[in-house]
């Protein structure tokens, strides 16, 4: 569909891709409200909406909006940023498995934290510090690691981030097992990436740090574009590919680093959410915005049910990412 | 086996007389001797190796003695057992697979025993006996489900896909563990100790309930030596050589389960000991199965126990679990096979 504003100004708009955008903020919404009602006290989702507006007897105002909001506002903007960070990753390599999940950030960021918690004995920003620094070691190690020949290959990055991710979860259950019992209980409780207990103190900072991330994504969607047709066209285009590439990898790390840092590892939502953003919205390229949509969706839906099994939404996540994997494996693959 | 060497010239190469095999099979062995004694002779309480001997051949009752043969024996004899099931159960995954990436640990299959084992605590079936047999369940379930997944669609079962299947699988299983494990607080502490992949506070029950399966595994493993030679030369070629791939296949994945499942039952998981073991194994012997697969077993053994020493010296008076110093060992080796030019098929 191409819109016209006068002679001077055409836009070619694809209709599916916005569909399915408006689409998905209307279930990110919808599923919103339902979250806000789960719970020991339910409420209807007109009473949800009519208190999230100021129009609700004070009772319900209260669970709604400084008990159950904020936690949902954690998923939503945690899940955003996760699927937004997975799709720059994967368009940057040109990989449905270049996914910070592959390449060991979440266990680099479990080790990082874990040694803050047990043994330097810190928390707070403390432990975030140390899973920043986790995560971010590792990512480089591994890259780094899979360089040979100026150049790094997908089947290296992958293979070397696996063994890597296995020798930190090693470490991971070793630090566990000779920390103290307390300590062990709230590590678990950061390595499993639950939501449980959030407030807006944890939700603000959130929201703040993806107000100046996310519209970075605006610029980097038309570098992304530019660069999935290959270095030499994207060259040809204008484009500095080897600082657009270092500069896209930056806003990929800081917008997983964030998130993990808010709630700890909740895995495979940025592999997954790409994926499945790039089969609703039939593109050819990763949609980023119903990629940061979906993962939202994927974070919000992982929480919920997580509530009923009193299960950390971490531990969903990382269910159905492994299904999925799986099923890439078997069904997408065949087909070569 | 004529026709074999003739098709497989890295065998006319590195051959070597079956005299020189035998002898590095002797000298495996006095490794591994030597690895038992230190097993015995150090830890926080260090013992000089004359007393160990002596302990070990008259009894006594100092305090010496009661440590090395109430303590140190078992968890050497549990080390030994553990590694050669590993040790084997690796070469078994790599020549089956024909991946020189294969590793129980990193292919789900010790995260399929894992699993089975959490739902057996949770269940209240803790005994050693009763968890073992889970843990065959859980592991025969999960490298059935990684090979399956690993070799479906088109181009088979490459290193990548088959490692991408074990993270999968592993993905999925560590949410059902700690969807049980969660439910209760108990039960998460013994998982998270369990979990780490150690010999020590393993008591002389659990060895008993592995040792025979571990024995009988390892059996099965030699028994189907010569159909993994020619397996090696791929499906086709080895039914035309009138080996019965269907059999040696099939034998081999129940030796892979009898070994990994108990050895996890028993120890917990251990990662990369299957992976590096058996290319130290080939390195020194070629590529003849049956010999691969016997300097494994002695060699993962003799691993096992220097990995669980190291760790015992490294933080003295506490200890390194096993387990993390395998994969601070294996780990290197893994990435030096992947930054090779090219991931020799076996």
């Amino acid at each position: 569909m191409t819109v016209r504003l006068g002679n001077a100004v055409s836009l070619r708009v694809r209709a599916r891709p916005l569909v399915a955008a408006a689409g998905l903020t209307g279930a990110v919404l919808a599923l919103a409200v339902v979250a806000i009602g789960t719970g020991d006290f339910p409420l209807a989702p007109g009473t949800v909406v009519g208190a999230l507006l100021g129009a609700a007897d004070p009772g319900a105002e209260l669970i709604v909006r400084e008990l159950r909001a904020p936690r949902v506002a954690c998923a939503l903007l945690v899940g955003g940023a996760l699927g937004l960070s997975g799709a720059l990753f994967q368009s940057l390599t040109r990989n449905p498995l270049g996914s910070p999940d592959i390449v060991g950030f979440p266990q680099g960021a479990s080790v990082g934290a874990l040694i803050v918690i047990t043994i330097l004995g810190g928390s707070g920003a403390v432990v975030s510090a140390g899973a920043l620094a986790g995560g971010a070691v590792t990512a480089l190690a591994v890259y780094a690691l899979a360089f040979r020949h100026g150049g790094t290959s997908s089947y290296r990055i992958v293979l070397i981030g696996i063994a890597i991710s296995f020798l930190l979860l090693s470490i991971v259950q070793y630090l566990l097992a000779r920390a103290r019992i307390e300590d062990a209980q709230e590590a678990t409780r950061w390595l499993l990436g639950s939501l449980n207990g959030r407030t807006w103190e944890d939700a603000l900072p959130l929201a703040l740090a993806l107000a100046v991330l996310a519209p970075l994504a605006v610029p980097a969607a038309r570098v992304l574009r530019a660069l999935e047709l290959g270095d030499d066209a994207a060259h040809a285009l204008g484009v500095r590919v080897e600082r657009a590439r270092l500069a896209l990898v930056g806003l990929a790390v800081a917008l997983v680093s964030v998130a993990t840092v808010a709630v700890g590892p909740i895995g495979f939502v940025a592999l997954t959410a790409p994926q499945i953003a790039r089969r609703i919205a039939r593109t050819a390229g990763l949609p980023l915005v119903c990629a940061a949509l979906l993962g939202a969706a994927l974070t919000l839906a992982a929480d919920v049910v997580g509530q009923r099994l009193s299960l950390p939404a971490g531990v969903l996540t990382g269910a159905f990412g492994g299904l999925y994997l799986a099923w890439l494996l078997t069904w997408e693959w065949r087909r070569g | 086996m004529e026709l074999y060497t003739v098709m497989n010239p890295t065998v006319t190469r590195r051959r070597g007389t079956r005299l020189t095999r035998g002898a590095g099979l002797v000298i495996a062995a006095g490794v591994l001797a030597c690895a038992a004694l230190a097993s015995l002779a150090i830890g926080a309480r260090s013992i000089p190796p004359g007393d160990v001997v002596h302990a070990l051949l008259h009894g006594g009752s100092t305090p010496d003695d009661a440590i090395v043969r109430g303590l140190r024996v078992p968890r050497t004899l549990l080390g030994i057992a553990v590694g050669a099931a590993l040790g084997v159960g690796g070469a078994l995954m790599q020549a089956l697979t024909r991946n020189p990436l294969a590793d129980p640990g990193l292919l789900g299959v010790n995260a399929g025993a894992s699993t089975a084992v959490v739902v057996a605590l949770a269940l209240g079936l803790a005994g050693a006996a009763s968890s073992v047999w889970f843990a065959f369940a859980g592991a025969a379930i999960a490298s059935t489900a990684v090979y399956a997944i690993g070799s479906a669609g088109r181009g088979g079962a490459t290193p990548v896909r088959l490692a991408l299947a074990g993270v999968a699988i592993t993905a999925a299983l560590t949410a059902i563990i700690y969807g049980v494990a969660l439910t209760d607080q108990r039960l998460l502490q013994r998982y998270d100790f369990w979990a780490v992949g150690s010999l020590s506070g393993r008591d002389r029950t659990q060895l008993e309930a592995v040792a025979p399966f571990i024995a009988l595994g390892i059996v099965l493993a030699l028994a189907l030596a010569r159909g993994l030679n020619a397996l090696a030369l791929g499906d086709e070629a080895a039914r035309a050589l009138g080996a019965r791939v269907g059999r040696t296949r099939i034998g081999g994945a129940v030796a892979v389960t009898l070994l990994c499942g108990a050895a996890t039952a028993a120890a917990g998981p251990m990662y990369f000991l299957g992976l590096t073991v058996p290319h130290a194994a080939r390195a020194l012997c070629g590529p003849d199965q049956r010999w691969v697969l016997s300097y494994s077993a002695l060699l993962g053994a003799a691993l096992m126990l220097v990995a669980d020493v190291i760790g015992r010296v490294l933080v003295r008076p506490g200890e390194l679990q096993a387990g993390v110093m395998m994969a601070v060992i294996g780990t290197p080796l893994f990435i030096a096979l992947v930054r090779r030019k090219r991931i020799a098929a076996l």
